[in-house]
């Protein structure tokens, strides 16, 4: 990770330019040649520094459903309870924490009357309640990133 | 509010943009329709906030950020959103969403990603929050994921 990189990193987070040679606008703002630019992009994908490089999309405002959503699974049921969870495609990820409620999930449906469909699917599959814990209000999202 | 070429354009591109020098081209040539259509379309989508941003998404826990934590909060309602954005003003917040109670066993209404290098600088970062409510901090907790069960990640169309 050398100096370059870490620019990249810190100043390409958002703000990409539209226009039909961005990555020469980009590079140009960072002191570097467009080559050297998606060279360096290529490199921190393949490494998996970066996760992606383009658009971020906000899910809801594409007309979809999104939720997350909680369960309390006993230990020994657990991965049981997690395959039959994640056998449904509108899992979209699935994280074990360490609280009772031991099991979280993110929903992401086609449209928003789905999300209740797929929550009382996987009650009756599961046997188990689910929590639904569907945003109210989005205060911020992203992470400024600083190296 | 998306049409069919809209949404043929956010599937060409929500895994990434081509790394190539005239990457709209290459997104214009896959969709069949011209560069400036595709640079348009984007540029209105990202004014309507469909695309809240285009640029590199790092990936912290690789970059050497092992720690976070899904930090929960009891707040007064009242509140809710003065503090909500407070707090999504630090910059080691990720997430901040006012989500709902399940009384009794889930007081909280106020969720916020915390990152740190390691657990213990999530904690800190956390009394970091905690000073910030004062009084109003009700109880909270920060859970840590122990197991990714499953990540596909968020895809248009993954439902069909």
């Amino acid at each position: 990770m050398d100096d370059i990189d870490r620019r990249i990193i810190n100043r390409l987070q958002g703000g990409f330019p539209i226009c039909e040679h961005p990555y020469r606008e980009a590079a140009r703002e960072l002191g570097i040649g467009e080559e050297e630019l998606i060279e360096r992009l290529e490199k921190m994908l393949e490494d998996r520094r970066l996760s992606r490089f383009g658009p971020m999309y906000h899910a809801e405002k594409l007309g979809g459903g999104l939720s997350l959503c909680a369960m309390a699974i006993p230990e020994e049921k657990f991965d049981t309870v997690a395959e039959q969870v994640n056998t449904f495609p509108e899992v979209a990820h699935n994280y074990a924490r360490d609280h009772q409620l031991n099991m979280w999930f993110v929903l992401a449906t086609e449209t928003p009357e789905r999300i209740g469909e797929v929550l009382e699917e996987i009650e009756r599959v599961t046997g188990y309640r689910v929590y639904n814990m569907p945003k109210l209000e989005e205060f911020y999202v992203g992470l400024r990133f600083e190296l | 509010m998306i049409d069919t070429l809209d949404r043929a354009i956010i599937e060409a591109t929500q895994a990434g943009l081509p790394l190539v020098a005239e990457p709209y081209e290459a997104v214009a040539e896959s969709v069949g329709c011209s560069a400036g259509e595709v640079m348009s379309r984007m540029q209105r989508m990202l004014e309507q906030g469909i695309i809240r941003r285009i640029g590199a998404v790092p990936n912290h826990y690789v970059l050497g950020f092992r720690g976070n934590g899904m930090s929960v909060w009891d707040v007064p309602d009242k509140k809710i959103a003065h503090y909500g954005r407070l707090i999504g003003e630090l910059d080691f917040v990720s997430h901040a969403y006012h989500r709902p109670r399940h009384l009794p066993h889930w007081p909280y209404n106020l969720f916020a990603m915390v990152h740190g290098r390691d657990r213990e600088e999530v904690m800190e970062k956390v009394e970091q929050i905690a000073r910030l409510l004062g009084k109003d901090n009700r109880g909270h907790q920060v859970l840590f994921s122990t197991r990714i069960l499953k990540k596909t990640g968020l895809r248009l169309g993954a439902s069909r």
